[in-house]
């Protein structure tokens, strides 16, 4: 890059003005994109690389201000250009993709038209040539039957195609700078492969430089020319995405490659080294609940599950306007979310339940749960038929003390009203034993200490937790009552990879503690590796392939395990 | 769209049954003997016997049950034995007096409250918004007929700018020919302009006392709602993609913030409709409400029940009618329709 980069940003501070005062949310950072140049800012949350990105297009909320340094966008000076100035550059010069794409469309104007005012704004088309225009953008980002989907809501299409659509609107003008902030976080993995491999494409074509805001290293690395490390609104490290990802020279820089999962690697490895240390050579604290350790060999499995399945009625098919005067199709047969699947749980098992939205692994943690009712099928929890306890009923039942699970986001799985303490005696109070005061915050201090959540926090509430803590008490609550089963619903989705790698670890050490089997949801099959003795990997509502995670993973059968897999990002070998 | 239409009503059978039922029974429940009220103070027993036996007072309740919605059917509300009329006769007269008040008093309301609310949440805790505030809190706190006096006193009798508040058209005006029963519509289509402004400077002040008290709650849905929508990740892209402020704004967010106004509009306007009775009586405005209040210090039955039975007809009517302007406004209800 011998030429005067496109982006060049400057010792640039962001600040926030809080009800504390002020906070610098980016601290004196330099950013350089060249023309043509793939970039990625990577961190973790409250890094500042979205800030960032919203101080270069100037689109930081009100409270938010650039305090000092420059950006310069092929020579002009973005910080003191005027909101003209800038409302030209902004879809034109510079433009933005965001994370979830469903949200970032207007959900009441049909996506056509939204790529329409885009295209009319920067003066690319006239009201008569904008449909024309607008299709042709849909078609650039290979949406099928383009001239049908411009009339199409974003409620109606899917994720993947609502991050296409997202991706027309920010291509439409033919920008030379592409900012894709989290493009892909909350999509499936193909879903993932198939909107990088397009944007890259795309961008490519043109000419045109990016960067890509991510928080995921393996999607940087597999994507990037070059990485850009923030940590706490400073940038720790920049190189090539080769250097960065077999030489990481930063501590903090080796501490995210060391938790990111990938193959070849246990869950200690995760935790950086001095961590790692102190869990192994702390001597297991003696938990007063802890049950003999379980043996899987020669009793009957816990959990056995036979020809499952859940049924939901459809909608009537038809128009909206053959809806309307009720002349729409009557009933289609039911649409089959699971349809008869089998699988056993050993104890003192973890079984992987993966596969992509909408294949039903949540539907089955549900039933399982006996949160749900299944439609046929038998649960046979223990040598019991739980399947045929209501769902409705299944509270009142002694089984629901040995059926747990952990909620997906740590913070919305939590009453915002009570403390972490009150959260994780709850199901105490409702199910368990121990009764008096004293004794529940002994209990809850106790479990506490096993989830290594500081004491000190248990009388906190949710908003004063960080998320780590947050999935803590989650877990904690899941396991006051010492169930046999737990069942983990992407457990560590929402969580930072640091945070990720101690909270697997610690899954894993409570499991071995406590003798229980997990059911692990999850859609990360880098995680499952790491935690699953086995895996199931399902498939519209069916299982597609079962075997131990090894077999699975690593030499799988079916093709769309093969298909999973290759779609993850994989970094420069 | 008439398929949906007819859905819809057909869910509101029960509830306007439910109202003829109890509109019924809570007019009978009433204290007050309608035959002695009418019988006058003088009248000896038989008289009082003789008027409640002409009445039909002297039926078991069933069987006054069934032959008042045998009449309703016919579409005979009853006679009111204040004014002498039939019932539906006096609502056709008075119906439209006081809904074409509380329309103009909802539009003036809706021309200051919308950009009121959406300037309030655009520009966040600027004077605009502090206006908003007070004007929202000062609207609600003053009572009805409070402003409605103040109105009177600064306008017709300090400045003279306004006619005496004597009613819907002064003397010197004929009514025009009724097509409508709206006095500023049936103007307008007999071309007679005079009457026009007449009947226009007439309905102005009490218009403009709905107008006021409605401000509140239109302003305050305006502002937080279109807060909301400002604060979404679309608005960000379409800010993003160099919008101009007034599509983003307008285009964007207001249509989506449109939804929960769209609501409380039907509301204010179903709650003033019943409820402007004293504004009615300080402009002497021949409505349905001072009307209902009369027959009811009278135990005069049979208004009473015809003004209910409209009012909850009329509320089912404009729900119906927010639910397909929902429908317009936004794509996904119209799937659930």
């Amino acid at each position: 890059m011998a030429a005067a980069p496109l982006l060049d940003i400057r010792n640039l501070t962001v600040e926030f003005a809080t009800r504390r005062g002020t906070v610098q949310a980016v601290k004196a950072i330099d950013v350089s994109v060249g023309k043509g140049e793939t970039v990625a800012i990577v961190g973790e949350s409250g890094s500042g690389k979205s800030v960032t990105s919203y101080a270069v297009v100037r689109i930081l909320d009100r409270a938010g201000r650039v305090a000092e340094g420059s950006i310069a966008f092929s020579g002009i000076d973005l910080v003191s250009a005027t909101e003209a100035q800038m409302r030209d550059l902004r879809g034109r010069e510079i433009s933005m993709i965001f994370q979830n794409p469903r949200a970032a469309l207007n959900p009441i104007r049909k996506v056509g038209k939204q790529i329409e005012d885009v295209l009319v704004q920067h003066v690319q088309a006239t009201r008569a040539t904008a449909r024309e225009k607008a299709i042709e953008a849909l078609e650039k980002v290979r949406i099928a039957r383009p001239a049908e989907r411009y009339d199409a809501y974003p409620f109606e299409l899917s994720g993947g195609m609502c991050q296409r659509i997202v991706i027309a609107l920010a291509l439409a003008c033919q920008p030379q700078l592409l900012i894709a902030d989290e493009p892909t976080t909350g999509l499936d993995v193909t879903t993932q492969k198939a909107v990088m491999d397009l944007i890259v494409e795309l961008t490519r074509e043109r000419g045109m430089s990016t960067i890509l805001i991510t928080h995921d290293l393996g999607l940087a690395a597999a994507y990037c020319d070059k990485v850009v490390v923030m940590e706490k609104g400073r940038v720790v490290e920049t190189a090539s995405a080769a250097e960065i990802f077999h030489n990481p020279q930063h501590p903090y820089t080796r501490k995210l490659m060391k938790a990111t999962p990938r193959v070849g690697m246990s869950l200690r490895d995760l935790l950086p080294e001095d961590q790692a240390k102190k869990t192994t050579s702390t001597p297991p604290v003696e938990a007063a609940s802890a049950k003999p350790p379980a043996t899987s060999a020669g009793r009957a499995p816990l959990l056995v599950v036979e020809n499952l399945v859940k049924e939901y009625p459809r909608p009537a098919k038809g128009s909206f306007l053959a809806k309307l005067t009720g002349q729409a199709e009557p009933d289609q047969p039911a649409f089959r979310a699971v349809d008869g699947i089998g699988f056993e749980v050993r104890r003192g098992e973890t079984l992987g339940l993966v596969g992509e939205s909408g294949c039903g692994k949540s539907t089955t943690s549900m039933m399982v749960n006996r949160l749900l009712d299944s439609t046929s099928g038998r649960i046979v929890f223990d040598g019991q038929d739980i399947g045929s306890i209501p769902a409705k009923q299944f509270a009142a039942s002694p089984f629901r003390r040995r059926i747990q699970m952990v909620f997906q986001d740590p913070t919305d799985s939590l009453n915002p009203r009570f403390t972490a303490e009150r959260a994780i005696i709850d199901p105490i109070l409702r199910m368990g034993q121990v009764r008096g005061r004293a004794a529940l915050r002994a209990r809850c201090e106790e479990l506490a200490q096993l989830v290594g959540l500081p004491v000190e926090l248990i009388d906190r509430f949710p908003h004063q937790l960080s998320g780590g803590q947050k999935a803590r008490v989650g877990i904690a609550r899941a396991i006051a009552l010492d169930p046999d089963l737990v069942i983990l619903d992407e457990p560590t989705a929402a969580l930072d990879v640091s945070v990720q790698a101690v909270v697997l670890n610690l899954l894993e050490e409570l499991k071995q503690r406590l003798g229980m089997s997990y059911v692990f949801v999850s859609h990360d099959l880098n995680v499952v590796r790491l935690l699953c003795d086995r895996v199931i990997v399902m498939r519209t509502g069916q299982i597609v392939e079962q075997g131990t995670a090894e077999e699975v993973l690593g030499a799988p059968r079916a093709e769309y395990t093969k298909e999973l897999l290759t779609a993850i990002p994989h970094p420069p070998s | 769209m008439l398929g949906m239409i007819a859905a819809r009503l057909k869910t509101t059978i029960p509830s306007v049954i439910g109202v003829i039922i109890v509109t019924f029974l809570l007019t009978r429940v009433l204290p007050g003997d309608t035959a002695a009220y009418f019988a006058g103070p003088a009248a000896s027993n038989e008289a009082i016997a003789d008027i409640r036996s002409k009445l039909g007072l002297d039926q078991p309740l069933p069987v006054q049950f069934v032959s008042y919605v045998v009449a309703l059917v016919r579409g005979d509300l009853g006679t009111s034995l204040t004014t002498g009329q039939p019932v539906t006769a006096d609502l056709a007269q008075r119906l439209p007096a006081s809904a074409e008040l509380t329309l103009v008093g909802l539009l003036i309301s809706m021309a200051i409250a919308l950009p009121l609310g959406v300037l309030a949440a655009v520009r966040q805790g600027s004077w605009i918004d502090h206006l908003c505030r007070i004007v929202a809190t000062a609207g609600v706190s003053l009572p009805v007929f409070f402003t409605g006096l103040l109105l009177v006193y600064v306008f017709y009798f300090i400045l003279g700018w306004a006619p005496a508040p004597l009613g819907r058209l002064d003397v010197f005006f004929s009514e025009p020919p009724r097509v409508t029963g709206f006095l500023l519509i049936d103007s307008l289509i007999a071309r007679d302009l005079g009457t026009f402004s007449a009947a226009l400077s007439q309905i102005l002040l009490p218009a403009l006392t709905l107008a006021i008290f409605s401000l509140a709650p239109i302003t305050r849905m305006t502002r937080a709602s279109m807060l909301a929508v400002l604060g979404a990740d679309f608005v960000r892209t379409a800010r993003a993609s160099g919008l101009s402020t007034r599509k983003v704004i307008g285009t964007y967010a207001f249509r989506n913030a449109m939804l929960p106004v769209v609501t409380t509009l039907g509301m204010v306007f179903s709650f003033l409709l019943g409820a402007n009775v004293l504004v009615e009586k300080v402009f002497a405005w021949p409505g349905v409400g001072s009307y209902a209040v009369e027959a009811l210090l009278a135990s005069d039955y049979a208004p009473i029940q015809g003004f209910v039975l409209t009012m909850a007809i009329l509320y089912v009517a404009l729900n119906l009618l927010i639910d397909i302007l929902y429908g317009v406004i936004d794509p996904r209800v119209r799937l659930e329709g």
